[in-house]
């Protein structure tokens, strides 16, 4: 017996000691919206957030979830409500066919809230999703709608991204208590300077991937 | 996953002290120790046989924990290389440890994985072992006879091959800090940045004294022989030399040192050739700071 607290809701399910924690997500608690991709810690379709921290949960045993605080991509935002970071990667062309979407948007979240109220660098969301593979963007439109999504440039209606932060990961009193330490406001005054590069020239940035 | 979940059998210990009785008479097959699962379920999810009775630490408090002391740092077997990028202690003391921290896998790896679980894994490819290796690491071991201190260069005897007694647990690493002035070095070669397995990995120390010349010099390497090692006919080459002016040298002894070979990841001649570009580029360095 395992208990767990998916997305602010408290599970006890019966698995197997070494059974997935993706396999317990989706088989126990009906939330198919993690993937298993390459099913060995390569791809980080599988990731979610366990304590906080981006994991693959292709890698965990369910035993390590017990007592866990666990958020899947269903925990940021709903079909009728997208957090900020989800708008961002629909209006920036961050998703296509959608399998690497739900992880790229953990690993996204944990670097936000990571980053405290800071926007994080290219190169800082470039190496926090490494462990996200993409088959179709080609991870530009994925890293500006992260930045975006944190306040570091625009989204493709003009508006700040920052001023609808709010909703990242669910309305502020639904938030879990995890994401107390996501951004919410650019500072006054307009970007922090760490954004000013936010738009720079593809051209002259790096084919790192 | 492929592996038959109803076959696997979990021994759960709640002090390190019932973990070593689980290893030393174990009630049937001899657990498996399982750490951050970041190796062993590739195996589980793959289907390949490692076992079926598997030891979990994870919730081991002993076995956790990064300790500065005034010679040396102790970092328990469960620490993670995320816990290690984030210690200011070491990222002061061990930049080289930090560095190779950070590259190992992505973030969801480092999240996981542990420090003791790349050095019992003993893949000659791990690439944390260049760096324990060129601090001269201890790792302590600990079984229900006590404890012991292995040196990390008598650690592996042969490919995958650890001086361990299989009732044996790794508890613990002891890295002494470098002398003042030394030049901590970490380079890894792999496909790409993040989540390649390394086709070179390499991890240098170095130390000179009067008139720039080298008096500690240790160059440790990964994925170029069964095992990770010590480069000693190089080190001999740059030893009581200045350092960029033992270039040539070294690189010509280190072809005698290392004995890579052609797999999935690279040949043995790319591998020979970055070796030595990766030893002259940490010379270079050295010499330019």
């Amino acid at each position: 017996m395992v208990d767990l607290t998916v997305n602010r809701k408290r599970r006890r399910v019966r698995v197997p000691a070494l059974k997935r924690l993706l396999d317990v997500l989706r088989d126990e608690c009906e939330l198919t919206g993690t993937k298993e991709g390459c099913g060995e810690g390569e791809c980080g379709a599988c990731t979610v957030l366990l304590n906080g921290r981006a994991v693959n949960s292709c890698l965990v045993p369910a035993i390590h979830a017990a007592g866990a605080r666990v958020v899947t991509v269903e925990g940021l935002g709903s079909e009728r409500r997208l957090s900020a970071l989800q708008r961002a990667f629909v209006e920036l062309g961050g998703a296509q066919c959608g399998i690497c979407t739900p992880g790229m948007l953990i690993s996204a979240y944990e670097l936000i809230a990571r980053s405290k109220r800071r926007v994080p660098s290219e190169d800082e969301v470039r190496e926090a999703l490494a462990g996200n593979l993409c088959r179709c963007t080609g991870y530009q439109k994925i890293v500006d709608a992260v930045r975006a999504a944190a306040g570091g440039g625009r989204t493709a209606r003009g508006r700040p991204a920052s001023r609808r932060a709010r909703s990242l990961g669910g309305s502020p009193r639904s938030r879990p208590a995890l994401f107390a330490a996501a951004p919410r406001k650019a500072s006054p005054g307009g970007s922090p300077p760490s954004a000013r590069s936010a738009r720079r020239p593809r051209a002259s940035r790096g084919g790192r991937s | 996953m492929k592996s038959a979940l109803s076959q696997l059998e979990v021994v759960r210990p709640r002090t390190l002290a019932q973990a070593l009785r689980a290893l030393h008479e174990p009630a049937g097959e001899r657990p498996i120790p399982l750490a951050g699962g970041t190796d062993l379920f590739v195996y589980l999810n793959a289907g390949t046989p490692i076992g079926r009775r598997f030891l979990d630490l994870w919730g081991l408090r002993e076995l956790r924990g990064i300790r500065l002391g005034p010679t040396h740092a102790t970092l328990g077997a469960l620490t993670t290389f995320r816990e290690i990028r984030e210690h200011p202690g070491l990222r002061r003391r061990f930049p080289s440890l930090v560095a190779a921290a950070s590259e190992i896998g992505a973030a969801q790896i480092q999240n996981r994985a542990t420090l003791g679980g790349n050095i019992a894994n003993a893949s000659p490819a791990g690439d944390s072992l260049p760096v324990l290796m060129a601090h001269d690491a201890v790792v302590i071991a600990r079984s229900t006879r006590g404890e012991r201190a292995i040196a990390f260069a008598g650690l592996f005897r042969g490919y995958r091959d650890l001086a361990l007694e299989p009732d044996e647990l790794i508890a613990a690493v002891r890295l002494p800090f470098a002398p003042p002035g030394a030049f901590p070095f970490f380079r890894k070669v792999g496909t790409r940045r993040a989540q390649s397995i390394s086709k070179v990995v390499f991890s240098g120390l170095i130390h000179t004294g009067r008139g720039g010349r080298a008096d500690l010099v240790r160059l440790a390497w990964g994925s170029v022989a069964p095992v990770t090692l010590r480069a000693a006919e190089a080190e001999r080459a740059i030893l009581g030399h200045v350092p960029a002016a033992a270039v040539d040298a070294a690189r010509a002894a280190l072809a005698r040192d290392i004995a890579p070979i052609d797999d999935i990841r690279s040949d043995r001649a790319y591998r020979m050739a970055v070796a030595g570009n990766v030893l002259a580029q940490f010379l270079r360095a050295a010499a330019r700071r």
